[in-house]
C-alpha cells in the first residue's frame, strides 16, 4: 500500500524519533510512504485560533497535493491529523467551503482520498504482516496506551476510535506481544503547550497522567502524538523533583515499539534520543542486547 | 333548475360601513341560479333567521348563501337554521364579507366589488352543494387498557367505576409497572408500595375489570367504537385457574437467574412471581431459565404442585376481543448509559448504579433489606455522588428533552442517603434544578437545608477507579473550578425514554409518535390525552416523561374521554369526509398510505361488466380492487383526493367541482 | 423563463394595478389567521380572494393551474406550520407538492414567483396581512399573468370538464 506522507514541523525537530521509526518500520509492513512534495505547515494549534478559513486552507494544500498524486495521506502527527480531518470534513459537507478553499489554495481539492492516521493505516493493513514478522515479541512489557485529546476526538470526523475508551494503540501493544494496562487517563489532556509556557497549569496535567500510569502498573507509555510525547518525556525530571520521587516511565511512539519487535536497531528507531532513558527498560526485559545500549542512555 | 337565495347581512354597521349591502343584494339577483336576495341588519338574529326560513318556503329555495361574518363564527348557526326547514343544512354557503372584506378594506367601492366577488364565489359553490347526512356507527361498550402500570391501573379503575367493562392488559406476569419497584415517592415520601398495592388489589377485585397478564397486543383492526384487538396470551406454563398461588414451586425451583424486578441485584427462580405482592399472584415459568426447557430434565415444580397447575405443553394463545375504546398506558423505559457514557466507565464499575437500582437498594424488601450497601462488596457507602441528566438534555449521547422527574427523585435519594447512613455525604452534580410541582421546590430546599445535601452545578467529565475508590472528576461552574471527589458509590439519574418497541406498537395501533418515539397527543395543549386515531387515548409516560401525579391525572382524563365515548350507543360522524367513486377507482392504492388515520383500505369488488358481444347478454363477471373509506375513521382532510390519479376520491362538502366552481366564478 | 410585463399593456402602467391573488387557506390555521387580520382591522389589497379548504393538503395542483387559467396573477397556498397540522401530516404533502408545482411552472414557462406556499397560523393575523401584501408587491412588477389563460369560451364554445 502506498501513501503520501509528510513529517510536518514536529517530526522534523522534537519528534524526530517518530519520523525515524515510522520510516524504518513502514517498509517492513508493506507500507510505502512517499514524501509529499512541497508540503507545508498544517497550522496546527495556532491557525484555527486566528482564522477559520486559514485553518482549513493550510492542510487543504497538503491534501490537494496528495490528491494530485492519487494518494491518501497517512499522517503520523495527531495535530496534523486533526486539522486535516477537519478540513476534509468541512470540504465534504459544504460545496461552498470547497469552492472557497479551492480558490485560496489555487488547486482542485475534492476530498476524494480519505485522510488517514498512520496508526489507522497500521491497524487496517499491517496487523497480519506484523504477526508474521515479529522477531522479538515484547512479552511481559506492561504498557499504557496514551491517546491524548486529538486521536479520537471530536467524534464528528475522528471516527476511527471510541472517544472515551479508544483501543487502537492497545491493539498494537497486544500485537507486539506486550500487555496493555487498563487505566483511566488514556484521553486526558497533556496540556499541549502549557507545560512550557505556563508550567503552573501544564505541570499538574502531565503529572496526573504520569501518576495514573504509574499507579496502574505500567512500565512505559505508548503514544502517537509528538506533542504528548514531548510533554510526557521532557517533564518527568522536573515533576519527579517536585514530588521528591523520580518518575521513570519511558515514553515510546507506537512505531518504535513495533520497530523493537521487528528487531530493528534502537538507534535507527531513535530510541537513544529520549529524555527519559528508554533503552534501559528494553535491555532489562531482554528485548535488545546490552551492547547496543552502551552508547548513550538518554538525554535527561 | 336550482334556486339560490342570497342573504346579505349588515352586521350593524360592521359590514355596511365599508360595503354597500343594498347594492350587493341588488346585483346578487342577477347571479346565475339566484332567484331571491335580500339584506338585513342582523342576519344571525331571530328575525334574520326567520327571514331566511320564510324565504326558503316562499321562494322554494334549495340553496342558501349568507353573506356575513366568517363561517367560523356563524356557519353552525345558519346550518341549524336550515335544519329547521326542509333543507339539508349542508346546502348552505357563507360568504365572509366581514373579517375578510369590510374589516380589512377602507375603500367602499373596492370593498363592495370584492364582496360581490365573494358572494358570486359562494353562489357558484352552493349550486354544486349536495345534501350530506352524518353517518352513524355503533359503540361497543367495552374498553381495553394497554399497560398495567399506575397509569393503566388508574384508567381501568376510573372507567370500571362508571360501570363499563375494562380489560387491563399487561405483558409482564404482574401489574404494577415501574411504580412497584420504587421505594418512596416524592414529595411526600409515601411508601410507593403502600399507595400502589391497594390500587392493584382494587383492580383485581373490581367486578368490571379483567386483568390479562403475560399478554401482548398482536393486532388491532377496526375503528372507534369497534376495535377488534387480537391479544397474544404468552405461554406461562401455569394454569391460572388451578394455581392457588401457594408459592411452593418457586421455593423448590433449582434454577436461578437475575431478577428483573431487583434490577439484577438478586436472583429469582425460573418459576416465579416478580414480587411478593404480584397481581395476579400466579407464577410463570421463564423458559430461558427453566432447567426442564433447557436440558429436558427436572419438572420438580410439576411434581410438588398439589393443584396440578403446571403444564409444560402450554402454548401461546391468540384471542380477538372487540372494544369500543383503547387507552394506551405502556409507560417508559430507562436510558441505558452503559453503551453510551464512556466517561462513566461504560458500565464497567459495579458501584456506578442507576436511580432505579438505588430504589431497590433502599427498599425494605429489596436485595439488601433496605440497608444501603454498594453492589461491589456490600459495604455501606459513606460518600455517594449523584449525577443528573444522564441521557437527558444531552443531544450528543442521549435525548434532547428533560426527563422531568430526575431532579425530584435525586433530591429524594440524596435525602435518604443522609437519613440512613451516619456521617455520610451526598453530593449532587446538576445542570439546572427543575422543581415545577406542588411542594416540589420545598422538598428540594429541605434536601439542601435540613439534610445537608451538597449541590454542585456542573457536569461530571470522568469517573475512574483509584485505590478502590471511585474518582469523580467534574466541574463547578459557579465557582469556575474543577472538582475531584472520591466516592464510594455513584447514582446516575438516567433518562426516561420511550419503550424500545414503541414505534412498532404505534404502527399496530395506527397512532403516531414524535422524534423521541413518544406517542403523539392530538393537540399539545387542547387535546392532551387523545390521539389522532379516534377512540384511542393516552395515559402516562408513553406520551412523554412524567412523574406519578401527572401520570395519575392524565389517566383520569383518558378514562373520562373513554367513558364519554362509551356512554353513547352510537356516534354520528361529521359528513365532510372523503368519498370514493368506485366507477373511476382503478384500485391503485396510492391513497392508502397518504391517509394519516388509516381510513382507506382496498376492498375486492365483484361486478358484471357488459360491452362486448362475445360476453353475451349477461356480460362478464370481473373482480377488481377499489378503495373504501371508513366513515368512522375519516376526518375529512382531503389529502387523499389530491393523490388520486383518477379523481375517484373526492371530499364531500369540498369537492373538486365545488372548489373549481369558486375559482371559475371570478 | 420569466414572464416579462408587456410594454403596451395598459394594466401595467402606473401604480394603480393590483395583481389578483387567490389564497387557498386551510380552515384551521390560515383561514383563522385571515379572520384575525380582520378582527385586528389590518388592511391589505382588495384584490385578494380566499378559498377555504379543510387542509392545505386538500389543495390539488389542478386548482392552482385553474386559478391561473382564470386570470389570477398569483396564487398562495397557506396552511398550518409544519408539525401543527390539524390532520397531522397534510401540510407536509403541501410542502412536497409545492416543490413539484414550482418546477412544473418553470417547465410551462410561468414565473414560479407567482406561486407561493407559506405557513400562517391562526394567531398570525399580521403575518397574513404581510404575506398577501408582499406577494402583491412581488407580482406587480411581473405584470398580469398572460401565459396561462383559458381560450375565450366564445372561441371553442366553452370548456367542459
Amino acid at each position: 500500500m502506498k501513501y503520501a506522507y509528510y513529517p510536518g514541523c514536529s517530526l522534523s525537530a522534537t519528534g524526530l524519533e517518530y519520523n525515524m521509526s515510522s520510516q524504518a518500520v513502514a517498509p517492513h509492513l508493506g507500507i510505502e510512504l512517499q514524501e509529499l512534495p512541497e508540503w507545508n505547515c498544517c497550522g496546527a494549534s495556532s491557525a484555527h485560533l486566528q482564522d477559520h478559513t486559514l485553518a482549513l486552507a493550510l492542510p487543504a494544500r497538503n491534501l490537494a497535493i496528495g490528491e494530485g498524486l492519487g494518494l491518501s495521506l497517512a499522517i503520523p502527527c495527531a495535530a496534523c491529523l486533526s486539522r486535516s480531518k477537519a478540513t476534509e470534513h468541512a470540504v465534504r459537507s459544504s460545496q461552498e467551503t470547497q469552492s472557497l478553499i479551492e480558490a485560496l489554495i489555487d488547486r482542485p481539492y475534492t476530498a476524494a482520498y480519505p485522510v488517514k492516521s498512520l496508526l489507522e493505516v497500521f491497524i487496517e493493513s499491517s496487523l497480519d504482516i506484523l504477526q508474521d514478522k515479529i522477531t522479538t515479541p515484547l512479552t511481559g512489557l506492561k504498557a499504557a496506551a496514551y491517546y491524548g485529546c486529538l486521536q479520537a476526538r471530536p467524534t464528528d470526523y475522528m471516527d476511527m476510535d471510541d472517544p472515551e475508551k479508544p483501543q487502537t494503540i492497545d491493539i498494537i501493544i497486544e500485537a507486539v506481544g506486550a500487555d496493555p494496562v487498563d487505566w483511566a487517563h488514556k484521553t486526558e489532556c497533556c496540556g499541549n503547550s502549557h507545560p512550557t509556557s505556563y508550567p503552573k497549569v501544564g505541570g499538574p496535567l502531565v503529572n496526573r497522567i504520569l501518576q495514573q500510569a504509574e499507579t496502574s502498573g505500567a512500565e512505559c507509555i505508548i503514544c502517537a502524538c509528538p506533542m504528548c510525547f514531548a510533554n510526557l518525556d521532557m517533564r518527568q525530571k522536573a515533576l519527579g523533583q517536585e514530588r521528591d520521587r523520580p518518575f521513570n516511565l519511558p515514553i515510546y511512539y507506537f512505531t518504535q515499539l513495533i520497530g523493537i519487535a521487528l528487531g530493528i536497531s534502537p538507534k535507527t528507531l531513535g530510541i537513544d534520543k529520549h529524555f527519559v532513558n528508554a533503552t534501559e527498560l528494553l535491555v532489562q526485559k531482554g528485548f535488545i542486547p546490552k551492547a547496543e545500549s552502551s552508547a548513550k542512555g538518554g538525554l535527561a | 333548475m336550482k334556486k339560490v337565495g342570497v342573504f346579505v347581512c349588515h352586521c350593524g354597521t360592521n359590514i355596511s360601513q365599508t360595503v354597500n349591502c343594498e347594492h350587493l343584494a341588488e346585483v346578487a339577483k342577477d347571479m346565475p341560479g339566484v332567484v331571491f336576495s335580500t339584506e338585513y341588519k342582523y342576519m344571525c338574529s331571530d328575525p334574520g333567521q326567520t327571514m331566511i326560513k320564510k324565504a326558503i318556503e316562499e321562494h322554494n329555495l334549495d340553496r342558501v348563501v349568507v353573506a356575513a361574518c366568517s363561517p367560523r363564527m356563524h356557519e353552525a348557526t345558519f346550518r341549524k337554521c336550515l335544519s329547521g326547514t326542509d333543507l339539508n343544512p349542508y346546502l348552505l354557503e357563507i360568504a365572509n364579507i366581514r373579517e375578510q372584506c369590510s374589516w380589512v378594506h377602507s375603500d367602499k367601492n373596492k370593498a363592495t366589488a370584492k364582496a360581490e366577488d365573494l358572494i358570486s364565489m359562494s353562489v357558484a359553490k352552493a349550486l354544486k352543494n349536495e345534501s350530506l347526512t352524518p353517518s352513524v356507527i355503533p359503540i361497543h361498550k367495552r374498553a381495553l387498557v394497554i399497560g398495567g402500570g399506575i397509569a393503566g391501573i388508574q384508567a381501568a379503575l376510573d372507567i370500571a367505576d362508571t360501570g363499563y367493562q375494562v380489560d387491563l392488559l399487561e405483558r409482564e406476569p404482574s401489574i404494577g409497572g415501574k411504580m412497584a419497584q420504587i421505594d418512596k415517592t416524592f414529595p411526600t415520601m409515601d411508601c410507593s408500595a403502600c399507595i400502589l398495592t391497594p390500587k392493584m388489589v382494587d383492580a383485581s377485585q373490581h367486578p368490571n375489570i379483567t386483568i390479562i397478564a403475560s399478554s401482548e397486543v398482536e393486532k388491532v383492526e377496526g375503528y372507534v367504537g369497534n376495535f377488534d384487538v387480537t391479544i397474544r396470551r404468552k405461554a406461562t406454563c401455569v394454569d391460572p385457574i388451578k394455581c392457588t398461588g401457594c408459592g411452593l414451586c418457586s421455593q423448590k425451583c433449582p434454577a436461578k437467574t437475575d431478577s428483573e424486578f431487583e434490577c439484577g441485584m438478586s436472583k429469582r427462580p425460573a418459576i416465579y412471581s416478580p414480587f411478593p405482592q404480584a397481581i395476579p399472584n400466579i407464577p410463570i415459568i421463564d423458559q430461558t431459565a427453566c432447567r426442564y426447557f433447557q436440558t429436558g430434565k427436572c419438572k420438580i415444580c410439576q411434581r410438588i404442585c398439589t393443584a396440578d397447575a403446571i403444564n409444560f405443553e402450554d402454548q401461546d394463545e391468540l384471542v380477538t376481543i372487540r372494544y369500543g375504546a383503547i387507552v394506551v398506558a405502556t409507560g417508559y423505559a430507562l436510558y441505558d448509559h452503559r453503551d453510551k457514557y464512556g466517561e462513566y466507565g461504560y458500565g464497567q464499575y459495579t458501584d456506578v448504579i442507576t436511580g432505579l437500582d438505588f430504589e431497590r437498594l433502599v427498599n425494605a424488601s429489596g436485595p439488601t433489606m433496605g440497608k444501603i450497601k454498594r453492589p461491589s462488596d456490600g459495604q455501606e457507602p459513606k460518600t455517594v455522588v449523584f449525577i443528573k441528566c444522564v441521557g437527558s438534555r444531552d443531544a450528543t449521547k442521549g435525548h434532547e428533552y428533560c426527563s422531568r422527574a430526575c431532579c425530584m427523585y435525586t433530591a429524594k435519594h440524596a435525602t435518604m442517603v443522609r437519613d440512613k447512613i451516619k456521617d455520610s455525604q451526598a453530593i449532587v452534580f446538576y445542570m439546572d434544578i427543575r422543581t415545577p410541582g406542588k411542594n416540589y421546590e420545598e422538598f428540594y430546599l429541605r434536601a439542601v437545608e435540613e439534610y445537608g445535601v451538597t449541590y454542585v452545578r456542573g457536569r461530571v467529565s470522568r469517573i475512574y477507579m483509584e485505590n478502590g475508590k471511585l474518582i469523580i472528576q467534574g466541574e463547578d461552574t459557579i465557582l469556575g473550578t474543577q472538582v475531584i471527589v472520591e466516592a464510594d458509590m455513584v447514582v446516575l439519574a438516567t433518562a426516561m425514554e420511550a419503550q424500545p418497541d414503541a414505534t412498532e406498537f404505534a404502527r399496530k395501533l395506527g397512532i403516531t409518535f414524535d422524534q423521541n418515539n413518544f406517542f403523539n397527543e392530538a393537540h399539545p395543549k387542547l387535546r392532551p390525552v387523545e390521539t389522532f386515531a379516534a377512540g384511542i387515548y393516552l395515559a402516562g409516560a408513553c406520551q412523554g416523561p412524567k412523574d406519578i401525579p401527572d401520570t395519575v391525572a392524565q389517566a383520569g382524563a383518558a378514562a373520562a374521554k373513554v367513558v364519554a365515548l362509551l356512554s353513547k350507543d352510537e356516534m354520528t360522524t361529521e359528513p365532510i369526509i372523503a368519498d370514493v367513486n368506485i366507477n373511476r377507482c382503478s384500485g391503485c392504492g396510492f391513497c392508502v398510505p397518504v391517509c394519516p388515520y388509516k381510513a382507506i383500505s382496498l376492498k375486492t369488488l365483484t361486478e358484471r361488466v357488459h360491452g362486448s358481444v362475445a360476453w353475451g347478454p349477461t356480460g362478464r363477471e370481473v373482480t377488481r380492487q377499489v378503495a373504501e373509506v371508513n366513515k368512522g375513521l375519516c376526518q375529512g382532510c382531503g389529502a387523499c383526493t389530491v393523490n388520486c390519479r383518477a379523481s375517484a376520491l373526492d371530499l364531500l362538502g369540498f369537492t373538486n367541482e365545488q372548489i373549481l366552481a369558486e375559482v371559475d366564478a371570478l | 423563463m420569466t414572464n416579462q410585463p408587456l410594454a403596451d399593456n395598459p394594466n401595467t402602467s402606473g401604480q394603480e394595478w393590483d395583481p389578483k391573488i387567490l389564497v387557498f387557506a386551510c380552515q384551521y390555521c390560515t383561514y383563522a389567521g385571515a379572520d384575525l387580520a380582520g378582527l385586528s382591522r389590518l388592511q391589505y389589497p382588495t384584490t385578494t380572494r380566499v378559498i377555504r379548504v379543510p387542509c392545505s393538503g386538500r389543495t390539488n395542483p389542478q386548482f392552482v393551474i385553474r386559478a391561473f387559467q382564470k386570470g389570477f396573477d398569483g396564487v398562495l397556498v397557506a396552511g398550518c406550520h409544519p408539525g401543527d397540522c390539524h390532520f397531522a401530516t397534510g401540510n407536509y404533502f403541501t410542502r412536497r407538492r409545492y416543490l413539484l408545482m414550482t418546477r412544473l411552472m418553470e417547465f410551462v414557462g410561468m414565473d414560479p414567483r407567482r406561486f407561493r406556499v407559506c405557513w400562517i397560523s391562526g394567531s398570525e393575523g399580521p403575518k397574513f396581512q404581510q404575506v398577501v401584501t408582499e406577494l402583491t408587491d412581488a407580482i406587480r412588477p411581473l405584470g398580469p399573468n398572460q401565459k396561462l389563460r383559458d381560450i375565450e369560451p366564445s372561441v371553442i364554445g366553452g370548456i367542459s370538464r
